[in-house]
């Protein structure tokens, strides 16, 4: 996993409520058995047309994208399928943080395990944020906080545990697999068997 | 100290590791269903780090998602560029090398239980009251119907799962649904789940674990409960559970993986102590009185854009809405009954069991699929299909001109052929009206397999009530 502490840089907005995993990435895209160019399909269907032409209004086909590694998005970022590819296709897009005022619990759940850092914040912040698309944010990881170009600094609640493996860069598979001895144990002392 | 909940006896039997502030707990999943979607990624995970899979007999494998819907004798069909596009057929090959390579049973083609993972999962009783059951699809909510412990996880935690048989996992909320009243006639479990969504909203549970409760569920039966179960992640719940009864003790007996003779016993007594003790307190509680409850049906572009069919579309005005009605070509103030229908979906791990087939056999027999609708019936398990052929009911789903095709999760997400062509209207028993789900600029209305059902007669959206 891709080792992030602090990062600043501007942000893409996308003021829409609900926007599910099924938006982010289309299920015809998961027929990939790899993870390879996955960023090629984020939004496909809200970032080109039938033709395969970018949508110009579209915030991520704005020129300026490559330099914004942060979006905020509208309240419940998401919803709907558990698809890591949601996540993976962000990552690999280049957006390193998703800022919202709510964020559906399996996708930050996925985003955690790559490296995507979710960020929650209240909703003046929230409101800010989409109504000044671009503005330079820092998110530091480390100090758990959110830095708006105003001054205002707002911290932001993360788990302990997928936090410090962001911030160390490694991933939590790790973790379990210290866990082997008690996990057969636990498997050897249970009053009954699956 | 107050009681515990179902959820509490069921999280606390599996901790393997207990939380702190620094740690989530190492979690223990007793059934990890797997399907062709989101595994191989993780199965490449272990070749990587050289792992083998810890319980292969803790595994349930099938495929489904992207799966064509017409008879696969052999793997040569998928060539077939008119049933499977390469990259599925690929998918599905791989599915068979990484079991074969992991020593993991697979449920594949022409196996008696290949199906949807969600149907197969209970109909072989591997789904039991108080185990854990994850699966990388988020409708594995579903097994709550049985007092299980089901949720969705995403690829990398497939991997954990198939390493180590845990997760690392923090505790969720509890939230209690309770459902009081009895269903109309023409009104159906699907219902439920709808307005129960429409009520809560699509975040409604988020960071909750649901437990559906009240004189109303004690009457479903177990495909009902489980066309509830299934929409918790709907609500954004993590999960949702309903305590194990009479009812789900007699679906269960006898079934390939329920426990046998002494055994049997053995698990019911145990199983009936998995319910919510008095005393017990959960952190939120909903109630929902159904007595008047009419058919709902989908209006925009989530499960919680529903409406009463006999209601108009209400007027909400906000930029996701306007967006929505804009996407379904549908208007602020106007009913959705009388919208004109292209394709009728019934289907998916919400509506494929036997009392969705039989109600949609009920109310097509003797009638015709109207000329402009396009009606697919797709079972979720190849036992269903053959169940179902027994009893007849295909016959009676042709003769009305419906379509009969094999088992699997086909239109509810348009990952194979069975797609929606742009501005296609479709009613449709799956759980996601988001848009292009069905297949991209598809306009999707959940609703019952009743509703469903009246729809395709009508050819426009009908009111069940007046078809039974």
């Amino acid at each position: 996993m891709e080792q992030l502490t602090q990062l600043t840089s501007k942000t893409t907005v996308l003021p829409i409520d609900d926007v599910d995993t099924d938006q982010i990435i289309p299920a015809r895209f998961l027929t990939t058995t790899t993870r390879d160019g996955i960023g090629k399909a984020l939004f496909a269907d809200w970032r080109f047309d039938a033709q395969g032409n970018a949508i110009k209004d579209f915030p991520l086909n704005a020129p300026d994208i490559a330099d914004c590694k942060f979006l905020v998005a509208g309240r419940n970022f998401g919803c709907g399928s558990s698809r890591e590819h949601a996540p993976w296709s962000l990552f690999d897009f280049g957006i390193r943080a998703v800022i919202s005022s709510e964020i559906a619990d399996i996708f930050r759940n996925n985003s955690l395990k790559n490296g995507l850092v979710p960020v929650i914040v209240d909703n003046d912040t929230h409101q800010w944020l989409l109504a000044n698309p671009g503005a330079e944010v820092t998110v530091d990881l480390e100090a758990r906080e959110l830095r708006l170009p105003t001054g205002k600094a707002v911290t932001f609640p993360i788990d302990n545990f997928a936090r410090h493996c962001i911030l160390e860069g490694i991933d939590q598979t790790g973790y379990l697999m210290q866990n082997i001895d008690n996990i057969g144990r636990f498997e050897s002392n249970r009053s009954w068997q699956p | 100290m107050g009681g515990k909940t179902l959820f509490d006896k069921v999280w606390d039997d599996h901790v393997v590791v207990p939380e702190s502030e620094q740690t989530p707990a190492v979690f223990y999943i007793d059934l990890h269903i797997v399907h062709e979607v989101t595994t191989p990624q993780a199965f490449n995970m272990l070749r990587e780090n050289k792992l083998p899979v810890r319980r292969p007999d803790l595994m349930l494998a099938t495929m489904d998602h992207s799966t064509p819907t017409v008879p696969v004798k052999d793997l040569s069909v998928l060539d077939d560029p008119a049933i499977s596009a390469p990259e599925p057929a690929k998918q599905i090959r791989q599915m068979i090398v990484n079991c074969e390579e992991f020593g993991i049973e697979l449920h594949g083609f022409g196996d008696h239980h290949r199906g949807i993972v969600h149907v197969i999962g209970p109909e072989i009783g591997a789904t039991q009251p108080g185990k854990t059951i994850v699966c990388g699809d988020s409708h594995s909510s579903t097994h709550g119907a049985f007092g299980a412990l089901g949720f969705g996880i995403g690829t990398t935690e497939v991997g954990h799962v198939l390493a180590t048989q845990c997760l690392l996992q923090r505790k969720a909320k509890s939230m209690a649904v309770n459902i009081t009243g009895k269903l109309q006639p023409g009104v159906s479990a699907k219902d439920i789940i709808l307005a129960l969504i429409g009520k809560i909203g699509v975040d409604g549970g988020t960071g909750h674990v649901i437990e559906y409760r009240g004189e109303t569920i004690r009457d479903l039966n177990m495909d009902e409960r489980m066309t509830i179960c299934n929409m918790s992640i709907e609500a954004g719940a993590r999960a949702g559970m309903i305590a194990p009864d009479e009812t789900t003790f007699a679906y269960m007996k006898g079934r390939d993986k329920a426990p046998q003779g002494a055994d049997w016993d053995t698990a019911v007594k145990r199983w009936k102590s998995l319910k919510t003790d008095a005393d017990a307190s959960f952190d939120k509680e909903v109630s929902l009185d159904i007595s008047d409850l009419e058919p709902q049906v989908t209006f925009g572009t989530n499960p919680g854009m529903v409406v009463s069919i006999s209601k108009p579309i209400p007027k909400i005005g906000d930029l996701s809405f306007n967006k929505a009605i804009d996407y379904m070509q549908v208007k602020a103030d106007q009913p959705m009954l009388g919208t004109k229908v292209d394709i009728v979906f019934v289907g998916s791990c919400t509506n494929s069991r036997m009392t969705d087939l039989h109600s949609v056999a009920k109310m097509l027999d003797g009638k015709k699929v109207a000329s402009n609708v396009r009606m697919m019936i797709v079972p979720g398990s190849e036992a269903l299909k053959v169940q179902a052929e027994a009893e007849g009911l295909h016959k009676i789903f042709t003769a009305a001109g419906a379509e009969w095709r094999e088992a699997g999760c086909s239109m509810c997400l348009g990952m194979n052929s069975d797609k929606l062509g742009k501005g296609q209207l479709c009613v449709s028993t799956s759980n996601r009206n988001f848009e292009g789900r069905q297949g991209p600029g598809g306009r999707t209305v959940l609703a019952s397999p009743e509703t469903a059902t009246a729809s395709a007669i009508a050819g426009v959206i009908a009111d069940p009530r007046d078809y039974i």
